[in-house]
């Protein structure tokens, strides 16, 4: 199994993807992409200056090195497909990567994804040459009818945004994940690194992470634990975790049979 | 069934959530008090992060056919009025978005002469280019007088209802279109039918017992969350200032218990916004900023053309409804007077060493194809 993360057509080494909201500056966060080895990073099309003005009230983007990350930009903000195309577009005309965090969530509070608007928007934007990578509800159909449009990945939540909830999604998940022809990334609900070591033990490619890290007290040491739960746990699908049983079992289990054979 | 409706019922008062509310703004310890700022501060952390969203008002204008007893503007006020032309507004969004400024609140007293639709229209379609994300708050108008301007490029919509407490709103509010109370209610529904994104309510406190007025406000934010689900909103609580007129407060909430309503508020709905203005002290606001607010204003300025001297050339008083002579003078009368009179810079400053991130821009007018 290669250790790379295929999205597309490029290979990536790292499997955590960073948000940049929430940071208590953009100085912080910059040294906590820097901290968690990441080399994606999501940025609202909405905190950023799409004019080509250089708005220095409005600068986030300064401080993300595209040399350095692939700029994934997202929607969000976008209630409707309609609303979410238009900003791709828009941000592809500025200058940023035709790479697209699909978020269209109507509902401001709990920023939940809709289904309907995010495969119809999917649909648009994969025909016009965008690489689009959808957030979603722990939906398997849904999971599946995006990737029948083209998609990327898909980003099932692990529970809603900023919950710190951890994978709650599981079962869905792994159903998600068993029929899978793209990467699928968990995104939102990881609030501690074992949320997110659990996300790629259960099989997931890879996890987006923002508030932990964000609103942590320390948020470069935050990335930087992230970062290594992230490693660790790829390194042990890598290396063959055991199945679980429900069970004890002893080491050698046919050892007693055979000897006295 | 709106919320007037609701409301008269009594209903949602029971909701257990408003009962919730109702109990965490129940006299308390100081250890409880401090216990409910932890968790609010920690709730407003993961929700909005670490940062402050900073909007400015700009007052378009202080005439006024209402009668209101607490407010500067009130047309039985022998004071200073004016309206700004397109060009002087415009002048006043450049000064603020040299500020800084993305998010401007165009605010204006209720005269459907000098404030029409189309007035308000112009001014959005004038400023558009210039300020990403433009609220109002003005006199409440139909669904259908608002979809134009959501349509132009207003964003958000604010309405306070003052005093939920019908009976003294009625005392308050003696003449004019303001009286009546059910119209005012139900306005940010008819925003949100007409596409506001970001929905705004408040109280003023002063006017009537500050407990009702809270759980009002509580049963407010709740019918809204439920039938107006696609707007993020947002729950003020301005504290009645000294103003023209002279009026004073009938009831006060003090600053401990303005803590306690506002933790209460930010636990029992964690997800909308809080807004916090220049009426209060400084002390006051650099000591919540970081315990449940979400958006600040700064460097205000309650009069129209306060910021660059706009309008003061026609400054001129009203009598019954009629612009009189322009007699000059040096500025228009403010709507009320502010208590943090420190620059924005220096809020902004002070934000950062709480830990907290100024954001100015966080809305596209892409979004909604204005641009």
């Amino acid at each position: 199994m290669s250790g790379t993360l295929k999205i597309a057509d490029r290979e990536f080494n790292s499997r955590l993807l960073m948000g940049t909201g929430k940071f208590s500056s953009n100085e912080v966060m910059r040294d906590a992409l820097d901290a968690s080895g990441c080399e994606i990073v999501t940025v609202a099309l909405r905190r950023a200056d799409l004019t080509g003005k250089n708005d220095p009230f409005a600068n986030i983007l300064e401080f993300i090195d595209p040399q350095r990350y692939l700029l994934l930009p997202n929607t969000s903000g976008a209630n409707t497909a309609e609303e979410a195309v238009r900003l791709a577009r828009l941000a592809a005309a500025a200058g940023l990567p035709k790479w697209v965090k699909l978020e269209i969530h109507p509902d401001p509070h709990y920023l939940l994804p809709d289904p309907i608007e995010t495969l119809k928007a999917a649909e648009v934007l994969v025909k016009e040459g965008f690489t689009v990578l959808p957030y979603i509800n722990a939906d398997p159909v849904l999971a599946k009818r995006l990737q029948d449009v083209g998609t990327a990945t898909v980003m099932p939540l692990g529970s809603p945004i900023g919950s710190n909830r951890g994978v709650e999604t599981r079962a869905l998940i792994e159903i998600i994940i068993s029929q899978a022809t793209v990467p699928v990334v968990v995104d939102a609900g990881i609030g501690a690194p074992s949320h997110a070591a659990e996300a790629l033990e259960l099989g997931a490619d890879a996890v987006l992470v923002n508030t932990a890290v964000a609103a942590a007290g320390n948020p470069v040491a935050m990335a930087r634990a992230f970062r290594k739960a992230v490693e660790a746990a790829r390194e042990a699908v890598e290396a063959g975790l055991p199945t679980q049983l429900d069970h004890a079992e002893a080491t050698s289990p046919l050892s007693t049979f055979l000897q006295s054979a | 069934m709106t919320f007037s409706e609701t409301y008269a019922a009594g209903e949602c008062l029971k909701s257990p959530l408003v009962q919730r509310f109702a109990r965490l703004i129940e006299p308390c310890s100081d250890a409880t008090i401090q216990r409910m700022a932890r968790e609010s501060s920690a709730l407003t952390r993961r929700h909005f992060g670490k940062t402050m969203r900073l909007f400015a008002p700009i007052y378009l204008s202080n005439e006024c056919i209402n009668s209101c007893s607490y407010c500067g503007f009130s047309r039985e006020n022998a004071i200073l009025r004016v309206t700004l032309e397109l060009e002087e507004t415009a002048r006043e969004a450049d000064h603020l978005v040299k500020e800084g400024y993305r998010n401007i609140l165009l605010v204006a007293g209720e005269h459907p002469k000098f404030v029409s639709g189309d007035y308000l229209l112009r001014t959005i379609e004038r400023l558009r280019p210039m300020v990403p994300s433009l609220s109002l708050e003005v006199a409440p108008m139909e669904t259908e007088e608002y979809a134009p301007l959501v349509k132009a490029g207003a964003d958000g919509l604010v309405v306070y209802q003052e005093t939920y407490h019908a009976e003294t709103y009625r005392e308050m509010h003696l003449t004019g279109p303001k009286k009546d109370y059910a119209w005012r209610l139900d306005c940010p529904e008819r925003a949100y039918a007409a596409g506001f994104r970001r929905i705004g309510i408040g109280a003023l406190f002063g006017l009537w017992k500050w407990q009702e007025e809270a759980i009002a406000l509580a049963a407010h934010l709740e019918h809204l969350q439920k039938n107006c689900w696609k707007s993020q909103l947002t729950v003020s609580m301005p504290r009645l200032r000294p103003a023209a007129g002279e009026f004073q407060p009938r009831y006060i909430l003090p600053d401990r218990e303005f803590i306690q309503v506002m933790c209460a508020l930010r636990l029992c709905f964690p997800h909308v916004g809080i807004v916090l203005s220049t009426r209060e002290m400084p002390e006051l606001r650099d000591a919540i900023a970081p315990l449940g607010v979400t958006m600040m204003s700064a460097g205000s300025h309650t009069e129209p053309g306060g910021y660059t001297g706009q309008g003061k050339d026609k400054l001129h008083q009203t009598v019954r409804g009629k612009a009189q002579e322009p007699t000059g003078g040096e500025r228009a009368e403010e709507q009320f007077a502010i208590s943090d009179a420190r620059s924005t810079a220096e809020v902004a400053a002070r934000l950062r060493e709480l830990g907290l991130e100024p954001v100015w821009k966080d809305w596209d007018p892409a979004i909604l194809n204005a641009a």
